[in-house]
């Protein structure tokens, strides 16, 4: 397959994007800093250059992020603190079987990185969570607090409506901030910003899933986490960058066995062990790490009178499964099945953020229908601030080498 | 050799009436009534029995299974199916039931469900255990209404719409669908007049702990007392007789100046008055208690017995707007109210209960009441400056109650309280 086959398909990239290129080798590593910055400064500066810009945090899996952009303000996601921050206070707020995301997130607030923070939304994604939102509130960490409310119910003139009402809830904190009123054309406007962020990314993916050796897992990940860090437009740049890039015959095929890492979606692990999936034998064609950035498969219209029942209907009919979404419409391990079949991978990874609900709850969903399926897999646990993974590393050199050795075995042949 | 139970008449009735319930189900397939599985929190009792339907409750069964000793077995099982070590207890203790035959409490087999209905009410965690049963029983219809939290301290007209609707549209609909019975409204209203008598009941119940001594543990005991209202009675007659049944009884205690009730009789003094936050254990409960009652601690108010309603703030069941109050009674429970909302509710309580300290039982599995109880408890200590206790369980799985260490933790809790006490009678001297 030749160079711009991917962009025979769909959207062309801009001339400035080509023209305009920085050294891909900084490019990445500008990428990294942003996506590891604890003190969120990209966020800061963007927030300096004008009196009324809001910065506005959110917490995984999905917000849509376009009405904080139509309302004058730069969304921010906060993923914790990773391997890089020491929790001191943050134990002191939770139990030690409860996940560690939250004890970072409230170690990063008091220790005042997010003092440049106009308000934080918790979107409703497991208990954790939803009350972490109550200490934020009880501390009065921002100028609002709102945990989002993503309906279950999936009819439009019901659960769309009711999310809908949230939206405008979130908005109307954020005119209370600076004061803007939200039109039609400037949520349409940032709605066309995101779909186009959404569609290179998924380029980018189809990219890899032939190429993977062409932009190693962590460098994919430094971009994608990027882009909650800074303004849409900016990422929309790197992400066209990176598109010309791999799009060019580069770097070496290794033997390497296709996977999809699933449940990761929340809490983050850490670099060290992302990188140590490839390194152990694998190429990760498709993982939900930064899976808020690719929930809604597809545009939302962006041509309507009322954009924010473009933005609802479209997280209703186009949203990517998840743990945190009721699916018994349309079972979640049909779904990543399908992903499966699509990046033509060889097995799924799934990792769990140790004492995560939403995924720990879904495993033996997930592996007793992959059982059924004859799709082959492994399940590990990882805490955000945990670096030593040697174990993990054997285990999915392990399962690389089984997939290798047996490729035309049932999974269950191999498992038994 | 363990001493023989003291039960009070009260607790006959509700043996009774939740062995005539586990009788009904085990014939429920002779006799044509549909099976509805719920949740405590946010049960839509009186709707279930609208349409003639039997209720099971899962997190009820797991409980009585831990009672009876037998759920450190369901959970082997279930964690032997890919269930992980650090989820829900209740979620595996159900599913291994399940796994093991589906036997209930009173030894007799519990009837696959007809229905699936998922009050979203307040855990996460059910969510995904209906989304694990629906996958174990593909012939059930699940119905799902989802409960808005409040997030903001209060339920706003369009979280209520939003539930009502979906009452209407979907709700209703498909119970009408699955149990061949047409919604009658005027029938509902009827049960939602006996829900909001037996509600007015239970608030009385629990207020009489403003007593000295208080003739109720609000706890341990409560857990018995909140039985009927939680488990599919709210709305019966039964249950308003049960509950002046109850009430007739602790006004005699209160008129003998009696204190409460234990499992060895009569607690002789009433040393000191706790609010508790966070639910019971269930696999050593009576161990568990016996630390409390020994010491002479009687707990005077609990969250835990407001997961399947907050009725002392007022709120009622209302005839006149059956499904608004449906609505809002789902949005009311324990679980769904914000951390603010439940530090106000636990302060409310130790200043009216008089309380003298305030205790956490934190639950390992249970995230929905644990994240976040560190905080509310520091919170709770600087406003009101009353000492704070903490003490780690579980709910159904044994490897998770140490009794030796929450006995240690307790004592030393108690021993601040005696110093605090003669330190404030020095003080007053």
């Amino acid at each position: 397959m030749g160079k711009g086959h991917f962009y025979t398909t769909r959207s062309t990239l801009s001339q400035e994007a080509v023209t305009s290129m920085k050294d891909i080798d900084t490019l990445l590593q500008d990428c990294k800093e942003h996506a590891f910055d604890l003190h969120f400064s990209r966020a800061k500066e963007w927030k300096a250059e004008k009196p009324d810009r809001v910065v506005v945090g959110y917490l995984p899996i999905y917000f849509p992020r376009e009405i904080i952009h139509a309302a004058g303000g730069l969304p921010v996601g906060i993923f914790g603190g990773g391997d890089q921050k020491q929790i001191v206070k943050g134990d002191a707020y939770y139990q030690s079987y409860i996940c560690h995301i939250p004890r970072s997130v409230i170690e990063l607030a008091l220790d005042k990185h997010l003092e440049h923070f106009d308000g934080f939304i918790f979107p409703s994604i497991c208990d954790v969570i939803r009350n972490l939102s109550g200490i934020f509130k009880q501390k009065k960490i921002g100028k609002f607090v709102k945990y989002m409310d993503f309906p279950q119910n999936f009819l439009p003139e019901i659960g769309g409506v009711f999310y809908q009402q949230e939206m405008q809830h979130i908005l109307q904190y954020i005119k209370a901030v600076n004061g803007r009123e939200v039109t039609p054309e400037r949520l349409n406007q940032a709605i066309r910003l995101y779909n186009r962020n959404r569609e290179l990314i998924e380029i980018i993916y189809d990219i890899r899933q032939q190429y993977p050796w062409r932009l190693r897992i962590e460098d994919l990940y430094h971009v994608l986490r990027a882009g909650t860090a800074i303004p849409v437009e900016e990422h929309n740049a790197i992400l066209e960058q990176v598109c010309t890039y791999i799009q060019q015959d580069i770097g070496t095929p290794q033997d390497k066995v296709k996977v999809v890492v699933s449940g990761a979606f929340c809490e983050q692990p850490s670099l060290g062990l992302i990188k140590a999936i490839e390194e152990a034998g694998c190429y990760v064609v498709d993982d939900d790490y930064m899976l808020g950035s690719r929930m809604i498969l597809g545009d939302i219209d962006d041509s309507t009178d009322n954009p924010l029942e473009a933005i609802a209907n479209a997280y209703i009919r186009q949203s990517q499964y998840s743990s945190s979404i009721f699916d018994i419409d349309n079972p979640k391990e049909y779904r990543l099945a399908k992903i499966v079949e699509k990046r033509d991978a060889a097995g799924v990874i799934f990792a769990s953020a140790s004492f995560c609900d939403p995924s720990l709850l879904d495993a033996p969903i997930f592996q007793n229908a992959f059982n059924k399926l004859g799709i082959r897999y492994i399940a590990f646990q990882f805490s955000e601030n945990i670096n030593q993974f040697k174990v993990i590393k054997e285990q999915v050199g392990a399962f690389s080498d089984s997939i290798k050795l047996w490729e035309d075995e049932p999974a269950e042949a191999i498992y038994s | 050799m363990t001493k023989e139970v003291q039960k009070e008449k009260s607790m006959m009735l509700q043996k009774e009436m939740i062995e005539g319930l586990f009788n009904e189900l085990s014939i429920a397939k002779e006799t044509g009534k549909k099976v509805c599985y719920t949740f405590v929190p946010g049960n839509l009792s009186e709707l279930i029995r609208t349409f003639d339907m039997l209720p099971v409750y899962p997190e009820i069964n797991a409980l009585q299974s831990a009672m009876r000793k037998k759920s450190a077995g369901y959970i082997r099982e279930a964690e032997r199916h890919a269930h992980s070590e650090d989820v829900c207890t209740y979620v595996k203790c159900d599913v291994g039931m399940m796994m093991k035959g589906n036997i209930g409490p009173t030894g007799q087999k519990i009837p696959e469900p007809d229905i699936l209905l998922l009050s979203y009410t307040g855990c996460f965690t059910f969510m995904k255990w209906f989304e694990t049963l629906k996958r174990e029983y593909p012939n059930a219809k699940v119905v799902m209404i989802h409960t808005p939290y409040q997030e903001d301290g209060r339920i706003t007209p369009e979280m209520r719409n939003y539930m009502v609707q979906q009452l209407k549209e979907e709700v209703i609909p498909q119970m009408e669908a699955v149990s061949g019975v047409k919604y009658d409204e005027e029938k509902l209203k009827n049960i939602l007049a006996l829900s909001k008598e037996a509600e007015d009941w239970i608030t009385k119940i629990f207020d009489t702990t403003k007593n000295r001594p208080s003739p109720i543990d609000a706890y341990f005991a409560g857990v018995y007392y909140i039985g009927p209202i939680n488990i599919g009675f709210r709305g019966t007659q039964e249950a308003v007789d049960y509950y002046k049944a109850l009430y007739d009884e602790i006004q005699e205690r209160i008129r003998q100046g009696l204190g409460p009730i234990t499992p060895e009789g009569e607690m002789k003094e009433e040393k000191y008055r706790l609010v508790v936050e966070g639910p019971p254990n269930w696999t050593n409960f009576r161990e568990f208690w016996k630390i409390f009652y020994d010491m002479g601690a009687v707990i005077v108010a609990s969250s835990y017995t407001k997961v399947g309603g907050v009725y002392d703030l007022g709120w009622r069941h209302d005839p006149q707007r059956p499904l608004e109050s449906l609505a809002e009674y789902c949005m009311n429970c324990y679980t769904n109210l914000n951390i603010p909302q439940r530090i106000d509710l636990l302060s409310k309580y130790i200043r009216e209960y008089e309380a003298d300290g305030y205790v956490t039982n934190s639950i390992k599995s249970c995230n929905s009441f644990s994240a976040g109880q560190l905080g509310m408890m520091r919170e709770i200590e600087d406003r009101l400056e009353v000492p704070v206790g903490f003490i780690e369980s579980d709910l159904v799985d044994p490897r998770y109650f140490s009794y030796s260490n929450i006995k240690n933790r307790l004592e030393s809790y108690f021993q601040m309280l005696e110093q605090r006490k003669t330190l404030q009678a020095t003080e007053n001297v």
